[in-house]
């Protein structure tokens, strides 16, 4: 099988960039899907909160992803579903495995939009037992949202990214008594607005630089301690706290999915977890582009949308024209910013270059520099917190004669 | 004086709301929808309400047309776990009518099939 | 009515009961837990031991080096994982070096074929991760490594198939000696039985005193383990040792048959068989294995878990007929009891023949269809089974590419999986990166198709272990 775009992955990133791969007039182009439906993890995130900056309204996550599917139906994209891609080559053959067998697409791009999982307990070396009813969050999203099951009634949820605290919520919706939010960090990992409206409002607390340091219950979870922990993220002694519950959620944080791009042998980003990428969001690799969570993880499926266009119409200008002229500046990380997406800067050809970068914590009055080597834009923000990713925009102007993007962020401790 | 985070888009502002009497003082915001968000919290505050209903095969997402009273939540929710969806329906199809006697729908937040 | 009664389905219990499945007898597995392997079996290192460490003229000695010629044929027959990767043990200076050579002579003594010092040169030569203050190494050929539940579950399902009954969640609480032996489980059922063999691992002592037996005790040793993703495949080629002391074989760093690293086993006295984990064993883990190994890349920890390893006051293990018979007493089998297994496994059953007067069966079938190597196959054979079996072409555990066509196997092939650690550590499903995040649900839903139960009836491993606990909504 021949196709000139195959897009891996039909979650909103890749439905995005098969939509935009389209329009740029790249009419054959193939997603292919691991689960029976398309729409990603968006299927199961029935809160609301999405679209609100792509398309000014307050959607759901199915809401949204509809919109897209909507889009991608009326186009005639094909979906090829309950197919699992197991393997790619640096010559853009991609292995896929369905209920017809193995079989291999030849493809003049690829766009690589696998999402990305959670992060397991397992890693966390906690000490106790491994009883039943310790599941992540999103694992709890699915049974609650997708299966019609509530997993527990009593829960503690380590970790304050945004699916725990939404499924504090939609836990304490359902019936169930959530007790406390524990944060190893000094700071919330996910967005201050999911504290108000998933914590505050049904008064659950947040203990912000604690921790599970020991989980009880031979068959099922029966209880947990917790504990303070210090700078250094060790446990205080004489600071435990013990809770009884059936349940432990975990949500420590995402990881792009990114082993068919290693097998591609593409090199990851230690930072990001994710392809090295320029402008156009193509990794080192010719014709193969990256873009969504498996590039790097985000808090707003809005920017991965967007993110997504980019992709899409990158690939398809790839696969009319081949391999464009670029002239590449490094992006660098200054202080406080963790990591900068795209690593590299498209100089010319490419007009207006926005980039994204998580600043590493959190503060106030924050003064935004952008040095090029050419000269330094300022931006201003009243707050940046590592849990909310940031962007800036460089026009083609302040790129021209640039040798290097760096960004750092100043400010007064929050 | 209240200090609040503004729910209403990802940007979090933090709020500082007072009743005063005529109205209420809110600082902080970025945007109009932040002042309408405060001046709400302190008076009726209201929150759109997500969950899902059963259906022969499966879940489906619905959410409410537009924010209800926080105080009626629970109330809501009971409602919603009564329900079951019977028939094909679209987004933005209407579940269960006027579900908080204001007028608020429960609307379906994903096209559903019901099996052959 | 029962020939005999293999009370306990560890290893040991399994491997018995598909020896004794050649003869002319009729077999019942006795298990306390959900599932087969729920103990030590379960949680342990999966060390073929080369045989160098045990005393010379024990059974111990004896057992290892005979298991460890039986292992490769027996994991053939039974298409279970096992590889011959060879063991290093390291040792840093003089006086570990001395060791090193009283190891070597007693391990040839005890037979085991092969062993060489290795200068250091020769030790980085062959393991570049080493750690740079190893000065020597003692290197054992014939050692191996194999994984212990698959060979628990495929033995167990080798006996089923040829006519052996597996007893799951029987509670042995009572045995009654008349003409015949009465055995009843704490839910009330009973089995009757000609003979029994004790291999019920750390409650050994506990069966063998329902039957009057109190000639040995059984203390428990916990070991912890960390678990590293396939991500840190080929830090080490070998099983890595450092030299024994009092205490035992210590911590080891080694592959595992699917690729992982094992770091592992602590080793702490305990009075219960409780399988928690310290919190003190994370720094002691690494710490012990940084001293062994270079470059370990601990952030690719996917797990951790403890197994208690059950010894007996003698030190060695107990195979002998009880003077409270009709009882045979396989116990006190610690290290190393998994590869001692299928040495055991004959010993008993020959034992066993002997004592009721059986003749081997001549329809007897050692071998066992596996699909446990799916995801190693090539394409063209994997074709042909998807062929056959849509199935086979629906991955459901993304991390570990396990397919719905294995699950289902593991559901129905002997001895069926019941809960969804059976199901896990049968096919691999959940073992993975994510630890079962994505695949638990649609596990869960095969589960109960399946075997025609609800969702809230799946279990982790057993009795009050329930998935969803919350009902549902």
């Amino acid at each position: 099988m021949n196709r000139d775009i195959v897009v891996i992955g039909g979650g909103p990133a890749g439905l995005a960039a098969a939509i935009a791969a389209y329009d740029a007039g790249c009419k054959n182009v193939l997603v292919v899907e691991r689960e029976s439906e398309a729409g990603g993890v968006l299927k199961q995130c029935i809160h609301s909160g999405f679209g609100l900056t792509r398309f000014g309204e307050n959607l759901t996550g199915p809401e949204y992803a509809h919109r897209f599917l909507a889009e991608a139906e009326k186009r005639g994209i094909e979906i090829l579903k309950n197919t699992f891609v197991t393997g790619l080559s640096a010559q853009k053959e991609v292995t896929c495995m369905n209920e017809s067998g193995i079989f291999r697409i030849r493809a003049k791009a690829v766009i690589l939009a696998m999402g990305c999982r959670e992060r397991s307990k397992g890693a966390l070396n906690i000490a106790g037992t491994r009883p039943a009813g310790l599941l992540s969050a999103g694992t709890a999203q699915k049974y609650v949202n997708i299966k019609g099951l509530l997993p527990g009634k009593r829960v503690v949820i380590l970790g304050s990214g945004d699916i725990g605290l939404i499924m504090a919520r939609r836990l304490t919706l359902e019936g169930a008594k959530v007790l406390c939010v524990c944060e190893i960090m000094p700071h919330s990992s996910g967005l201050r607005r999911n504290i108000a409206q998933c914590l505050d409002d049904f008064g659950i607390p947040l203990y912000l630089s604690h921790t599970i340091v020991e989980i009880e219950g031979d068959t099922r979870a029966s209880g947990v301690t917790v504990a303070a922990v210090d700078e250094n993220k060790n446990p205080v002694p004489g600071t435990e706290k013990h809770f009884d519950c059936d349940t432990v959620l975990f949500s420590v944080g995402l990881i792009p999915e990114n082993e068919l791009t290693k097998r591609a042998g593409l090199r990851l980003d230690g930072r990001t977890k994710g392809a090295f990428v320029d402008g156009d969001r193509e990794t080192q690799i010719e014709g193969i582009f990256a873009c969504g969570n498996v590039l790097h993880v985000h808090d707003l499926v809005d920017f991965v949308s967007e993110e997504a266009e980019i992709a899409g119409r990158a690939a398809a200008a790839y696969v009319r024209g081949g391999e464009k002229q670029k002239e590449l500046i490094p992006a660098e990380c200054g202080e406080n910013v963790s990591y900068i997406l795209p690593q590299s800067v498209n100089k010319k050809e490419s007009g207006a270059q926005k980039l994204f970068f998580r600043v590493k914590r959190a503060l106030k009055n924050a003064v935004i520099e952008a040095e090029t080597g050419a000269g330094t834009k300022v931006f201003r923000r009243i707050a940046v917190a590592p849990g909310e990713m940031e962007n800036i925009v460089l026009s083609a102007e302040e790129l021209v004669n640039a040798q290097k993007v760096k960004i750092s962020v100043r400010g007064e401790q929050r | 004086m209240r200090e609040l985070i503004c729910i209403e888009c990802p940007r979090g502002c933090r709020l500082l709301a007072e009743k005063t009497e005529n109205g209420v003082n809110v600082t902080g915001n970025f945007c109009p929808k932040g002042k309408a968000y405060a001046q709400a919290e302190l008076t009726e505050p209201r929150r759109v309400l997500t969950s899902t209903v059963r259906a022969k095969d499966c879940m489906v997402p619905v959410k409410t047309d537009r924010p209800v009273k926080k105080e009626l939540i629970f109330a809501l929710m009971q409602k919603i776990r009564g329900a079951k969806l019977l028939k094909n329906a679209e987004i933005g199809d209407i579940i269960i009518e006027n579900i908080d006697g204001e007028g608020t729908n429960l609307v379906a937040a994903a096209p559903y099939t019901a099996e052959k | 009515m029962f020939d005999v009664a293999v009370i306990g389905a560890g290893v040991i219990g399994a491997m018995i009961a598909r020896e004794l499945a050649r003869y002319d007898l009729r077999v019942a597995v006795l298990e306390k837990e959900a599932d087969a392997a729920a103990g030590a079996s379960r949680a342990n290192s999966g060390i073929v031991h080369a045989g160098f460490d045990a005393a010379e003229g024990s059974l111990k000695a004896k057992f290892n080096v005979e298991g460890n010629r039986l292992m490769a044929g027996v994991c053939e027959e039974l298409g279970v994982e096992y590889k011959n990767n060879g063991s290093v043990v390291l040792a840093f200076g003089k006086e570990q070096e001395g060791t090193l050579h009283t190891l070597l002579r007693r391990g040839e003594a005890n037979g085991v074929k092969g062993l060489k010092i290795l200068s250091r040169e020769e030790l980085f030569e062959r393991e570049p991760n080493a750690s740079r203050n190893a000065t020597a190494a003692l290197f054992a050929p014939t050692g191996g490594i194999v994984c212990p539940y698959g060979l628990t579950f495929a033995a167990l399902g080798n006996a089923m198939d040829n006519g052996a009954e597996f007893f799951p969640d029987f509670e042995l609480v009572r045995a009654e000696k008349g003409d015949t032996l009465r055995l009843f489980s704490a839910d009330g059922r009973e089995i009757e039985a000609k003979y029994a063999v004790n291999c019920a691992g750390a409650g050994a002592a506990k069966i063998a005193r329902l039957f009057g037996d109190t000639s040995f005790t059984i203390g428990a040793r916990k070991g912890e383990y960390i678990l590293l993703d396939s991500a840190a495949d080929g830090l080490v080629k070998s099983t890595v040792f450092t030299v024994p002391t009092a205490a035992g074989k210590g911590v080891l760093v080694t592959p595992t048959v699917d690729q992982n690293v094992l770091i592992g086993p602590t080793s702490v006295e305990e009075n219960t068989f409780e399988t928690s984990i310290r919190r003190a064993a994370f720094a002691e883990l690494i710490s012990k294995a940084k001293a062994m190994c270079e470059n370990i890349p601990f952030g690719e920890t996917i797990t951790s878990f403890a197994g208690v390893r059950a010894y007996c006051d003698r030190h060695d293990f107990i195979l002998e007929e009880s003077a409270a018979a009709p009882l045979f007493n396989a116990a006190g089998i610690e290290s190393p009891g998994l590869t001692s297994a299928p040495a055991i496994g004959r010993y008993v059953a020959e034992k066993t023949a002997a004592r009721l007067g059986a003749k081997r069966k001549e329809n007897f079938s050692p071998k066992r269809k596996s699909y446990f190597f799916f995801r190693k196959l090539s394409d063209e054979k994997k074709n042909e089974i998807i062929a056959a079996d849509p199935d086979f072409g629906k991955i459901v555990c993304r991390c570990e590419s396990v397919t719905l066509g294995e699950i289902l196997y593991a559901l129905r092939a002997n001895p069926p999986a019941r809960t969804i650690d059976g199901v896990k550590l049968r096919t691999r499903a959940g073992m993975g990166r994510c630890q079962s995040g994505f695949c638990q649900p649609s596990v869960l839903e095969t589960i109960c198709k399946e075997r025609g139960i609800g969702p809230l009836e799946v279990t982790k491993n057993g009795k009050h272990s329930e998935i969803i606990a919350g009902g549902e909504i």
